[in-house]
């Protein structure tokens, strides 16, 4: 079966140093003197991954992991310095959504400005126009400069217009957190609906619950360095969370399922000492108290126990 | 020049391709400039006109009694300077003013400038229209001649591009070629003939002059619309020279460049 995304062996290298914000001046002095010094930074190192069509791929890993820079470079606009990526089919990015606009145009010229970018054509912007502003909300700001605009707003649009087009590709960069609670609940059953009708999809989040609930794939970063690329979602979620609370960094894939076994652990012992704790607070409140009160505790500790064992069963 | 003409093919099919994404980046710049205000398109016309005026008036003791149409001859410069300065000055800003895009959005990097030079050749063509305007009331009779002028547009044109890549890819390396350049075009506006003549130089010097190529094409016009000739081959080749040159040079640096701008900015 063919790929819809494989990148092999990816790294970036970002200089730093003296090279950014010193003037022409300064550096020409500099050479001359000698007292030039850039350093060398790589922000991925050896990346390879493939995905399949309809795969949803998660990327996990602390900040400065890379996990913006490796998108970057599959979207097309960074090229690795070593290795490629080959990616089949056109793709829908959103990174960093709301900056890029320009604040002296209403928000229709930023519409249209930010679709012609995105490489959309006039007939689709004219076709699609209204229900971008519909589903971002903004029918009454029309004709308002962006400036005048929330920030929610901004996001607003910039997810609406991005979201319109039926990529083959969706490149995910913690996006799935814009707006008021009303829009993020709207534009999360977007982003599914996307991602149900097959789409091939990279997700980077921080928060896990999402790379469980939405990948069936999931690559681990940690300062640039791959971690693991794997199927198993679940275990490499486990073991990131545990690495989260102990920062030990597995360096093959037996560290990594020790890991897990560690955070079930630690899991199972927390549930423990909640039960525990739960219990107590039962005795206490049964010693100290008449019947009428304790029989009310009893039924609220029951309840609560039905519902966990809900949710268990729900996420499994 | 196989491998250069594919380039110049692609660059088109691109163009093509983005239309509607030119026209959009075209609209914004312009009402950027204007802020949508009639009085910003006039003011465009009038601050050469007003510069047109202090000149005319300062230097016409010291150059205009033996200058042959001196209003035409300095506003001839006027026009192709300030043509030089805004479209260069636009161009070296593009990409850092576009940086919130292009590293967003995976764009061809010189539609940024492109559109920039748009709204300087509609200020150009604005000021020409004066130009000839001007041309008529300093009683310069009509000759088949001045037809000639489209050359030096397109020439300057084509340079300007090129020396806006070059500008715009420096800019995003070092954040004081803005001083440095206006310097420069300080020192270029003395060195271009604008509002004195060249005649009274010996004529060494006076072929150094030709290696400016902001004077080499204020010079064509003066030759078309005062003189009412058209000057030799050799000339228009060496005004598609500088062209061309300008433009590869700044072609060749967005080649190299292009993926490399998003680290500095």
């Amino acid at each position: 079966m063919t790929y819809a995304i494989k990148a092999e062996n990816v790294s970036i290298r970002y200089m730093t140093g003296d090279f950014k914000d010193i003037g022409l001046k300064e550096y020409v002095l500099r050479r001359l003197t000698h007292n030039y010094n850039v350093h060398e930074f790589w922000a991925d190192k050896g990346v390879s991954f493939e995905l399949k069509p309809g795969d949803m791929l998660g990327i996990i890993g602390a900040n400065g992991a890379g996990k913006s820079t490796l998108l970057k470079a599959v979207s097309g606009i960074m090229i690795p310095t070593e290795g490629w990526v080959d990616v089949k089919g056109r793709i829908a990015a959103l990174l960093e959504l709301a900056s890029g606009f320009d604040n002296d145009l209403t928000v229709r010229e930023n519409a249209y400005l930010r679709g012609a970018l995105l490489g959309y054509t006039r007939e689709f912007m004219n076709e699609k126009y209204d229900d971008i502003i519909e589903f971002a909300e903004l029918q009454d700001f029309q004709e308002r400069r962006f400036k005048q605009l929330s920030s929610g707003m901004k996001s607003r649009l910039a997810f609406s217009i991005a979201c319109l087009v039926e990529p083959d590709i969706l490149i995910l960069d913690e996006v799935l957190s814009v707006g008021d609670g009303a829009f993020r609940k709207k534009s999360e059953d977007k982003m599914r609906s996307i991602l149900e009708s097959g789409v091939t999809a990279i997700l980077v989040s921080h928060t896990i619950g999402q790379v469980r609930d939405m990948s069936n794939k999931v690559l681990w970063l940690d300062k640039g360095k791959q971690i693991c690329f794997s199927d198993e979602v679940e275990l490499v979620c486990d073991a990131y969370e545990e690495f989260l609370a102990t920062k030990k960094v597995p360096h093959s894939w037996e560290d990594i399922e020790s890991l897990a076994e560690d955070f079930t652990v630690r899991q199972e012992k927390k549930r423990a000492e909640k039960a525990k704790t739960e219990q107590q607070k039962l005795v206490e409140k049964l010693r100290k108290t008449d019947t009428n009160v304790a029989k009310a505790a009893i039924e609220a500790y029951l309840k609560e126990v039905e519902e966990e064992a809900a949710e268990e069963e729900k996420t499994e | 020049m196989n491998i250069k003409e594919s380039y110049v093919t692609r660059v088109i099919r691109t163009l093509r391709e983005h239309q509607f994404m030119f026209e959009e980046l075209v609209k914004r710049d312009f009402k950027q400039k204007y802020k949508r205000t009639v009085l910003g398109m006039a003011w465009s016309v009038l601050s050469p006109l007003l510069t047109l005026l202090v000149m005319r008036v300062v230097f016409t003791r010291f150059f205009g009694r033996d200058t042959p149409h001196y209003t035409t001859y300095l506003f001839a410069g006027n026009l192709m300077f300030s043509y030089f300065r805004e479209s260069t000055n636009g161009g070296m800003q593009s990409l850092m003013s576009n940086a919130s895009i292009f590293t967003k959005i995976n764009v061809p990097k010189y539609m940024f400038l492109l559109s920039k030079n748009v709204s300087a050749v509609i200020n150009f063509g604005l000021t020409l229209i004066v130009f000839f305007v001007f041309v008529a009331i300093d009683r310069v009779s009509f000759k088949p001649t001045m037809f000639a002028i489209i050359f030096p547009i397109i020439t300057m044109s084509i340079f300007n591009i090129g020396v806006g890549m070059i500008l715009s890819a420096l800019f995003v390396f070092f954040r004081d070629t803005q001083y440095l350049y206006d310097v420069f075009l300080t020192l270029l506006t003395y060195l271009s003939a604008i509002f004195y003549t060249i005649d009274r130089f010996p004529a060494k010097i006076q072929r150094v002059f030709l290696l400016n190529p902001v004077f080499c094409n204020i010079k064509y016009i003066r030759v078309i619309v005062i003189d009412g000739n058209l000057p030799s081959p050799m000339f228009h080749l060496l005004l598609l020279a500088y062209a061309l040159t300008a433009l590869t040079i700044g072609g060749l640096i967005y080649k190299k460049f292009n993926t490399q701008f998003l680290y500095y900015v």
